[in-house]
């Protein structure tokens, strides 16, 4: 059932007399049901046109009942030459479509530019679910998002202030139904028929489409933050500065771009390290790379392939030096994979990818292979800044020592020490002396130079610097605890005090 | 210098070893013997420390006390530093004075900083004890810690002497005093 009333009818054959589309009318008109704009245009053109069949006295009635003396003499003088164009006063809208076609230009639709013609029908979907087809991304649903040039909203504002000369309306400008949600009306359903998929505005999904027209480039140059301008420009101001109604374009809007993107996907474990000479990140200078690989490199590649993904992000609940293994439970570790194509994986497929990781390498292995959402980087910093890890570290002293010399090491609970930011690192952090604590420790002998401490300590704390001293910046010091010179041969992460993320059974 | 020596035990490289390259200047501002000893560390960071050769370091000398107020206005104790980029930081050139050493036998001695760069800081340690100065002068007794300019990194240390050339003038020194007793 055609949408459009007896009240409807002025307003949109001025609208279609100055070159505006059905769909346009129909919003302009406050038309709210979906199902009008879903009909095909040229249809929707007919029935138009059907609908706007005047009789001779309405449009006698029109000119003798001219609009306020706002309107421009010109505009009066092109309504009066076309009725008298047409002879005998009247106007047969069918026939020669003459209203239509000498008045305006349907072609292109003066306020939406082709959006609400062929831009929201089935050729123009197909060729967009056809690249998104090609473009390999496995989805289930999808949001749509779609860009509009800025020159469409003055157009509007323009059209709605040149119908309100003509007629005083009962709609207002807030009663025009958005061209957003016009376009997503039509569009929608023809989208989840080509794909097979529902839309869902919560999709990880996301089809953009960005239109643009360089044509009209010009329409906006008087306005500035075109929305916000809008808003607050005086009508007269407006109208002085843009041409009433909006003309008639050559051309529709182009495409400037279809683009396909998945939001990211988040994995998590945690990782053995075996090497001593393995670092976190890669290690390149100026361009030449130090070490071979990286802890982030041999997990994160398996993943980048599997997942299809453009790029990662890896994190972990701190991190060990070169040097250093982490053994027991292992690191807490959270991948941010970029853009993945591929999404879906049973609990199966996971384990299968845990064990090729474990299979490519000796020097990491992982555990606890999981997907994750979002939070788990929260997860990773609780970790870093608040949680215990416990340490074994072989220590030289420069004084030959017996059992006893070291016994008294493990009767020390939670001993406060002040850390200034180890020289090492000073080139890249502020300066400050921290302040850790060192829950526990507990001593093996080894032999006169060297023994084996373990120790229990708050997240934070510098080992290596605990037990040198770092030039007699970190006190109390192993080697100041013991009156000798001591120096760290050795270190290694024994555990990592994080529950997360949750132990799997392998 | 003090060192335990060690029986058949292989040499341990100690931390200095590991992280640092050991830089020289000789005869800082033309007093003789006054060498000064530079710990460059691999992430450009300068430690500077007195050469073994320093008189403060020789027997018999004793610290009667450590001041770093190096003039009416500027005390390098008043340096502050903030942020990663270390800013507020004094800026030293290679002959800015870093502190003042006064022994008991009337002898005072200036320590410059032989290196341009920032200063991060003095080390306080040796202003409560003196002593540690001479009995640990390349760790715990050291003087202050420069961060010099990230294009300067390698430039600086153009002007100093490697290891092997500081321990040929040593000798050379050392041959000059037998020759001329």
């Amino acid at each position: 059932m055609f949408p459009l009333t007896e009240e409807n009818k002025h307003v949109a054959r001025l609208l279609l007399n100055t070159g505006t589309c059905p769909r346009c009318i129909f919003r302009f008109c406050g038309v709210d049901s979906h199902a009008p704009y879903r009909l095909p245009y040229e249809e929707l053109l007919n029935e138009l046109r059907k609908f706007l069949e005047t009789e001779k006295d309405e449009l006698i009635l029109e000119v003798l009942n001219p609009p306020p003396k706002k309107i421009r003499l010109q505009e009066l003088e092109d309504r009066i030459d076309n009725v008298n164009q047409n002879g005998e006063g009247r106007l047969s809208v069918i026939e020669d479509g003459s209203i239509a076609s000498r008045n305006s230009n349907l072609n292109v639709c003066n306020v939406c530019l082709g959006i609400l013609q062929e831009f929201c029908e089935k050729d123009f979907i197909k060729k967009v679910c056809q690249k998104v087809e090609a473009s390999g991304f496995e989805f289930t649903n999808l949001v749509f998002s779609v860009s509009f040039p800025p020159q469409l909203s003055v157009r509007e504002v323009r059209s709605f202030a040149h119908i309100k000369l003509y007629q005083s309306l009962s709609l207002g400008r807030n009663d025009i139904v958005q061209l957003k949600e016009a376009y997503k009306w039509t569009t929608h359903p023809l989208f989840s028929e080509e794909l097979g998929v529902p839309i869902d505005g919560k999709s990880l999904f996301e089809v953009s489409v960005v239109f643009a027209h360089p044509e009209t480039v010009e329409d906006c140059h008087f306005l500035m933050a075109v929305m916000k301008a809008l808003n607050k420009i005086k009508e007269e101001d407006f109208c002085k500065q843009f041409p009433c109604p909006p003309n008639s374009p050559k051309a529709v809007c182009t495409v400037l771009e279809i683009e396909c993107a998945h939001g990211a996907v988040f994995v998590a474990g945690r990782y053995n390290k075996y090497s001593r000479n393995l670092p976190q990140t890669p290690w390149i200078i100026d361009g030449e790379r130090k070490l071979e690989s990286s802890v982030e490199e041999l997990i994160s590649d398996h993943l980048l392939t599997v997942f299809k993904a453009e790029s990662f992000n890896f994190s972990s609940s701190g991190r060990e030096d070169v040097d250093v293994r982490t053994l027991g439970n292992g690191r807490p570790f959270a991948i941010e994979l970029v853009n993945p194509h591929r999404v879906h994986f049973t609990s199966q497929e996971i384990k299968e990818l845990q064990q090729k990781i474990n299979k490519s390498s000796n020097k990491i292995q992982v555990r606890d292979l999981q997907l994750v959402t979002r939070e788990a980087i929260g997860h990773m910093k609780e970790g870093e800044e608040e949680k215990t890890k416990t340490y074994s570290a072989l220590i030289w002293t420069n004084k030959a020592i017996q059992k006893k010399d070291i016994e008294f090491l493990n009767d020390i609970k939670d001993l406060k020490i002040d850390q200034k930011t180890p020289l090492r690192v000073l080139h890249r952090r502020p300066l400050a002396v921290r302040t850790r604590v060192i829950h526990f420790m507990e001593t093996h002998y080894v032999d006169a130079h060297h023994f084996r401490l373990y120790l229990k300590t708050q997240a934070g704390t510098y080992i290596k610097e605990f037990v040198h001293g770092d030039f007699g910046r970190t006190k109390p010091n192993i080697g100041l605890l013991m009156n000798v010179t001591a120096d760290i041969l050795e270190l290694d992460v024994e555990s990592v005090d994080v529950d997360w993320p949750p132990a799997l059974d392998d | 210098m003090a060192t335990e020596p060690e029986a058949a035990e292989p040499v341990v490289p100690s931390l200095v070893d590991r992280y640092f390259t050991r830089w020289y200047k000789a005869d800082v501002k033309g007093r003789p013997c006054e060498d000064h000893c530079i710990l460059q560390h691999s992430n450009r960071i300068c430690v500077i420390t007195l050469a073994g050769s320093h008189p403060v370091l020789q027997s018999g000398k004793t610290i009667k006390s450590i001041s770093y107020q190096i003039s009416t206005n500027c005390s390098r104790l008043q340096n502050k530093v903030s942020g990663k980029f270390k800013r507020g930081a004094q800026f030293l050139t290679e002959l800015a004075p870093l502190c003042k050493i006064y022994c008991s036998d009337g002898e005072e001695y200036t320590i410059s900083s032989c290196v341009r760069g920032r200063l991060m800081e003095v080390n306080e340690n040796i202003l409560h004890k003196p002593s540690i100065l001479q009995e640990k002068p390349s760790t715990e007794g050291y003087i202050a810690v420069v961060l010099p300019k990230f294009e300067e990194s390698k430039s600086i240390t153009e002007g100093l002497l490697t290891q092997k050339e500081y321990e040929e003038i040593v000798v050379k020194r050392i041959n000059a005093t037998t020759a001329t007793s």
